[in-house]
């Protein structure tokens, strides 16, 4: 299993380079004029050449990729200039490893950046994920036991309804109605933990947590209803029964057992997609988490920040596929190997 | 007195939105302590619906079960779904075909069996492992104490099914039925398997229901047979007067499939032409009429036209057939013995 774990890290490694490669290309493909955009409207050609200079745009694109992972693997200076260093150090910062870059709209390393954002999009990944994974599971759950029936339908229904609807149309309503004109719920504010504590945290968290809980449980609720279904045809629930179980413990041990192997994985791909920002969400509650610094990164040509936000998130989803990989030998005795 | 298990008029039947599929349709049998039933038939014949049906393993909301199943003089058709419960695993319990599928792969064997145990007995976790060793002991899987806390899919195919057993007994039953219990094994290990069920038959006294497609498993094992067709019974003698004298068509096709061991390798086989019918809509008077290839014997159109009783036939007050010929054991000696087992009519 350890050998098996070293192994999909290696991959997952080579993939990221891959990714890092593909998005730089990407970059430089589109026909905007990186160097002029950061420099500003009015700059001479001049101008425009330092800035590009001093970006390092106007080396290829390789060469400029090959210093990108060079400062991953060793930390670099910005700008890359011996001379400058000399002569005035205090212009020169650096960068250690793993440098992800340094953005020059935001005038910091994208570490840094990451660093902020991140707890922002985590906290809402995990208060979002324990609503709709407790709420899927258990509305599925009872889809499923009562099927055919007007709850089933009923549950059914209102998760086709939630599913259809846009993240920002349940966002804006939830704010609109929750927050602004019944005043339920405080208009949310993201507090870390380590300002307001615990309470003031999860309070902010709450309505932007909601919104994309309800997104996620809508699929999370039909998914575990047929898994569930599924297993209940099995021959090992009617061996169960016949066993003389009662219908909890059928349920419980034998048939939800089963159905907990596809939810794990959907779990974790979901959830570390969510690590990585949450776009929509962040954007219309105004949270700066790595979402919100995704769009902008986006909208200003921000490569480093991009190609830094790229990788990140590969890197989640990378290693929650090998966790989720591990807890299958968990779940599955069939899977372990020896 | 009435005998042991006692099923009368049996129906089960299912409501689905193209009619009503009559699975079982009233069937009867009886059944004493420490001997056996051989239910026989086709894939979809009713046998396992049937028995599934005696477990009380069917859902009200998609099954409609009426009829007596007595056991013991109790009607375990009236009794509350609680009640059932209780009997389950501990006055009836059932070994399924194909113990790959019919034990939860995530659980121990020595958990599953446990389980059926601790059920119907408040014990600790411990005392009912300990129990599933002894069982696993009794059925012949060597080094029980180690091999309780390994998974079904580390146990060979015949493990499993004596772990199944294993599991079917730990209550030690008053009766036991076993569905297709060797379908999924090979050969020699269908033997091995069916000499323990024999043995532990005679130990415990309970009555078994054996289900199978394998007339050789009934000749081996049943006292009694009951031929079932369509949802319902078309022969029920012993096991003697079945093989030997079979009185209705469909039996005689079915000792006509089998293969003869030591008989000529290029004899071709004898199957029954056409398929099962369908228990939606059943043909008209006699189910098997249309793949019977007697039905020249009978005078006019009866066979199409009116359902024969199952009654005692001209031999015996015991056997029972289902078919309109007279004195349909002649045909069966002068017209069917002599194209399928012509050495054995040379003796007589």
């Amino acid at each position: 299993m350890f050998a098996y774990v070293i192994r999909r890290l290696f991959i997952g490694a080579m993939l990221l380079v891959l990714m890092s490669l593909v998005t730089f290309v990407l970059f430089f493909a589109s026909p905007v004029d990186v160097g002029r955009y950061a420099c500003g409207k009015n700059c001479s050609p001049a101008q425009i050449e330092q800035t590009n200079k001093a970006l390092g745009y106007n080396e290829p694109v390789v060469q400029q990729w090959t210093d990108f992972l060079r400062g991953v693997v060793a930390g670099r200076e910005y700008p890359n200039d011996p001379a400058l260093r000399e002569k005035a150090p205090q212009l020169v910062s650096s960068c250690p490893a793993p440098c992800l870059g340094y953005s020059v709209v935001n005038s910091s390393t994208v570490n840094a950046e990451i660093k902020e954002a991140f707890p922002v999009s985590l906290s809402l990944a995990l208060a979002a994920l324990v609503i709709w994974v407790s709420g899927g599971v258990i509305f599925g759950v009872i889809a499923a036991v009562r099927k055919g029936t007007i709850i089933d339908r009923g549950i059914v229904a209102l998760s086709l309804i939630f599913y259809a609807f846009p993240a920002f149309f349940i966002g804006l309503f939830l704010l609109k109605f929750l927050a602004i004109k019944w005043e339920v719920v405080p208009i949310p504010e993201y507090t870390p933990i380590a300002e307001g504590g615990v309470g003031l945290w999860l309070q902010g968290l709450f309505l932007p947590a909601l919104t994309l809980a309800l997104l996620y449980m809508a699929g999370y609720v039909r998914m575990t209803r047929a898994f569930v279904l599924e297993s209940m045809t099995e021959d090992y629930i009617r061996t169960a029964r016949a066993k003389g179980l009662k219908r909890r413990p059928v349920l419980i041990k034998h048939s939800m057992r089963a159905a907990l192997t596809p939810l794990v994985t959907l779990i974790g791909l979901d959830f570390a997609g969510l690590m990585g920002g949450a776009i929509i969400t962040e954007t219309v509650f105004n949270y700066n988490g790595l979402g919100k610094l995704a769009v902008e990164a986006n909208q200003t040509y921000d490569l480093p920040t991009i190609v830094g936000l790229v990788l990140l998130l590969g890197t989640f989803v990378i290693i929650a596929n090998i966790i989720v990989d591990v807890l299958y030998a968990v779940i599955d005795p069939r899977v372990r190997v020896g | 007195m009435s005998s042991f298990l006692s099923v009368r008029d049996l129906k089960v039947h299912f409501p689905t939105v193209d009619g009503v599929v009559k699975a079982t349709d009233g069937l009867s049998f009886d059944l004493e302590k420490g001997s056996t039933l051989g239910i026989v038939g086709e894939s979809g014949s009713g046998k396992s619906v049937s028995s599934s049906a005696i477990l009380g393993l069917h859902r009200r909301t998609s099954a409609i079960v009426s009829g007596e199943i007595l056991l013991d003089g109790v009607d375990l058709l009236k009794v509350s779904d609680e009640e059932m419960r209780r009997r389950r695993g501990k006055d009836v319990s059932m070994i399924f075909q194909d113990p790959l599928s019919a034990m939860h792969p995530y659980y121990t064997v020595g958990n599953q069996i446990g389980e059926a145990y601790r059920v119907h007995h408040d014990v600790s976790k411990k005392v009912a492992k300990a129990r599933a060793v002894e069982m696993l002991d009794r059925v012949g899987i060597p080094q029980p104490d180690r091999r309780v806390d390994d998974y079904p899919h580390q146990f060979s195919g015949g493990m499993r099914q004596r772990a199944m057993i294993a599991m079917g007994l730990i209550n030690n039953p008053s009766l036991l039925i076993a569905d297709e219990p060797t379908t999924a094994l090979d050969v020699t290990v269908q033997a091995q398997i069916l000499d323990l069920l024999q043995d532990l038959q005679r130990e415990f006294e309970s009555a078994v229901i054996i289900i199978t497609h394998d007339l050789g498993v009934v000749a081996e094992m049943a006292d009694d047979v009951l031929v079932m067709y369509a949802g319902r019974a078309v022969e029920y003698g012993t096991t003697k007067e079945i093989l030997t004298r079979p009185e209705m068509p469909y039996t005689w096709g079915l000792l006509s499939s089998i293969p003869e061991v030591g008989g000529d390798p290029n004899a071709a086989l004898i199957p029954i032409p056409g398929n099962p019918p369908s228990l939606l809509s059943p043909p008209p008077g006699c189910m098997f009429h249309p793949r019977c290839t007697f039905q020249h014997l009978v005078e006019g159109d009866k066979c199409e036209t009116e359902l024969p009783d199952l009654v005692p036939g001209s031999r015996s007050e015991t056997h029972l057939k289902r078919c309109h010929i007279r004195d349909s054991y002649l045909v069966y000696e002068q017209e069917v013995l002599p194209q399928i087992a012509p050495d054995l009519v040379e003796e007589r």
